[in-house]
């Protein structure tokens, strides 16, 4: 079993055992720090622990309970998102929150506590988990909820792993008619527009996100496409099971430059206008996981593999938006794909939870040395300026002193981290 | 629809196998050793769709039991049409050499309670002219090795037991299928690192073997290309096996 981050970087060699079931205590004194590692979505290091071990929770995979009537569902926390929608979306129910990919485990979705594109309306993953059992590394399984330990609770949504081994959760789900989005596409010319379109929508659309070209200069500077939806009232029959196309082998490093960035979002635009203003009907697994249909995607950035960069800022400042993307522009550094979205005012629950009101923008690297870094250091910087954060589940080179300024509670947090786990992202940016 | 029984059925491809019959709808009773392991199987399994999942706690090493056993499963299970063996352990190749009760008891988890089971299951589907058997046994069945003969002569026993029951049944319509994996990524085999490209998961030999169960095939290697890594192993003159260290 090769243990590696989705991003491929940093380069670290890991080892890992794979725990046998959900009541199993790992030998703690064997180790010298253990760290949860579920479908390894995260992109940096904060799913790597190179100086310890992992423990893979691919066998904690069965469901406990699942309340059909009251959408509760209670399962193993190696389960991936993949597997509930297959499981409750027949009975009526969805994921209240789900990230990008739908092969993230419960438990990292509770780890990150994750957010998707209702965080206006929704909040975060970590608002729907009723309970959950942690395995500490005291041997104990401790029962933690909003009612019982409620800071260990607190702690560990959104702690990266860093309170013990998720064991099991129980979170509820969202009622749905059926399986298919509304989806609108709409082009805007730059980021007032933006602005002027998220607000136009947030109300009556439970999903809002952009894609914008991050290549274009000057007057095309912030263009993209909006893309708004919501879930189909009227029942539809669920279309068959498309095959799966699997990235075969590592890209060379050269496929990805300036000129092919730059040819993939001039289509992507172009193909955007064609659908501008239309309404259309889509699956909900293009629509939510448009990635997910080419797996092992992060393959295209080659050996070296990429890096990528998540920020939110406080939302009335879209002048470090517009500053950030004149700086990558000029760097040609280039990204695949941008993604911008407004959070809505509801808090985090964890004492180290990403999201928060602003707006949040998300790129890929591919990583190319220190250059890289050191264009995310000078990002990180405007980001600390503007007051924002940055998302240690994409992360794999902020400085410690940048994590301190965007998470506050970092402090609060240390008193419920467990002494027995740690990771290579906890070990940077604390210098524990 | 399957009513179908699995012998070990806490191992990670019995798990498998039964979660794909549990969105069929199927009936499924388990039996294994661990109470509570078979009771959260059995959750997950009605969650996933079983119409019945129960389970029975039994030793199966214990071959005066045997009879109890399947008294206790009629009752639990009404008519089943698909008898599943995953029961079975890895010995020690090491400790069996030192050791003649290891031996014999690795032989007799792996072969004898199963062939003690079959003769009974056999007679009984004999007489109503209808289902299906399954046993998984190993590619370590076909040439005994260095390595773990011990384990090998134990399944290489169960194949030609399987093959001459498949023989005598065919006669009354009942299939007998001989499943033979290679190496399989599971909590028994956990411990092996690094696992490289011979290694498979529990989700695709379940799926290889429910699609064998359903098209009545005799022997099925999962993955396929056992096949051929075998007829090699197989083909290799002893003069030239004597050689090597496998």
């Amino acid at each position: 079993m090769i243990y590696q981050s989705w991003g491929r970087y940093p380069h670290l060699k890991q080892t890992g055992f794979a725990l046998k079931s959900r009541h199993q205590t790992p030998d703690f004194d064997d180790y010298e720090s253990l760290l949860a590692y579920g479908n390894g979505r995260s992109y940096g290091d904060s799913c790597l622990n190179s100086k310890g071990k992992v423990a893979h929770t691919r066998y904690l995979n069965k469901f406990i309970e699942f309340d059909q009537d009251n959408g509760l569902l209670t399962c193993e926390s190696g389960i991936t998102f993949k597997e509930v929608i297959d499981l409750v979306l027949p009975a009526g129910w969805f994921l209240p929150v789900t990230p990008g990919t739908k092969y993230v485990t419960v438990g990292g979705a509770i780890g990150n506590d994750v957010h998707g594109k209702n965080h206006h309306v929704d909040g975060n993953f970590g608002h729907f988990v009723e309970e959950l059992a942690l395995r500490r590394s005291n041997g104990e399984s401790m029962i933690c909820s909003p009612s019982q330990n409620p800071e260990m609770f607190y702690a560990t949504i959104g702690g990266l792993g860093l309170t013990g081994i998720i064991q099991w959760a129980k979170f509820r789900l969202k009622k749905v008619n059926s399986a298919f989005m509304e989806v609108e596409t709409i082009c805007f010319k730059g980021l007032d527009e933006f602005k002027l379109l998220t607000d136009q929508s947030k109300d009556s659309y439970v999903y809002t996100v952009a894609w914008v070209d991050c290549m274009a200069k000057g007057e095309e500077l912030g263009r993209g496409i909006f893309l708004r939806a919501n879930h189909s009232a009227e029942p539809k029959p669920l279309p068959s099971p498309k095959k799966q196309v699997t990235v075969p082998v590592n890209f060379p490093s050269f496929a990805l430059n300036t000129y092919s960035i730059k040819a993939f979002n001039m289509l992507y635009y172009a193909n955007g206008k064609r659908s501008h203003n239309k309404t259309s009907s889509s699956y909900y697994d293009p629509y939510f996981y448009p990635l997910d249909g080419i797996l092992e995607w992060n393959k295209i950035y080659g050996q070296q593999g990429f890096l990528q960069y998540q920020f939110v800022v406080p939302s009335t400042d879209y002048s470090v938006i517009k500053s950030i993307f004149e700086k990558i522009s000029a760097s040609g550094a280039g990204s695949f794909l941008a993604v911008l979205k407004e959070f809505g005012t509801i808090e985090s629950l964890g004492l180290l939870s990403f999201p928060r009101e602003g707006v949040c923008l998300a790129l890929d690297f591919p990583f190319n040395g220190e250059q890289t870094l050191k264009l995310l250091h000078s990002l990180d910087e405007m980001v600390v300026e503007a007051g924002g954060a940055v998302y240690p589940a994409k992360d794999a080179c902020m400085l410690p002193k940048s994590f301190q300024t965007f998470y506050p509670n970092l402090e609060e947090f240390k008193k419920y981290k467990d002494e027995g786990f740690s990771s290579d992202f906890w070990r940077r940016v604390t210098g524990e | 629809m399957y009513r179908a029984v699995i012998f070990g059925a806490t191992s990670a491809v019995a798990e498998q196998i039964c979660r794909i019959y549990a969105q069929d709808k199927a009936r499924l009773l388990l039996i294994g050793r661990r109470e509570e392991a078979l009771k959260e199987m059995c959750d997950d399994l009605s969650i996933r769709g079983a119409v019945q999942a129960d389970y029975l706690v039994s030793d199966l090493s214990d071959l005066s039991q045997h009879q109890t056993l399947l008294e206790r499963i009629q009752t639990s299970i009404n008519e089943p049409n698909l008898f599943i063996f995953a029961n079975g352990t890895l010995p020690d190749q090491q400790e069996c050499e030192e050791s003649v009760d290891k031996t014999i008891e690795a032989i007799n988890q792996n072969a004898l309670c199963q062939i003690s089971l079959l003769t009974m299951i056999g007679n009984t589907l004999e007489k109503r002219k209808t289902g299906s058997i399954a046993v998984i046994s190993s590619v370590a069945g076909d040439r005994g090795r260095m390595s773990n003969y011990v384990y090998g002569c134990a399944k290489g026993m169960l194949t030609r037991f399987l093959q001459g029951l498949r023989h005598r049944l065919s006669k009354s319509g009942v299939n007998v299928l001989d499943i033979k994996p290679g190496f399989i990524d599971t909590p028994m085999t956990a411990h092996i690192e690094p696992k490289g490209a011979l290694w498979a998961k529990p989700e695709k030999v379940a799926q290889d073997i429910v699609k064998a169960i359903d098209s009545k095939r005799s022997v099925i290697y999962t993955p396929w290309f056992w096949r051929w890594i075998m007829l090699i192993i197989v083909s290799v003159p002893d003069f030239i096996f004597k050689k090597t260290k496998l």
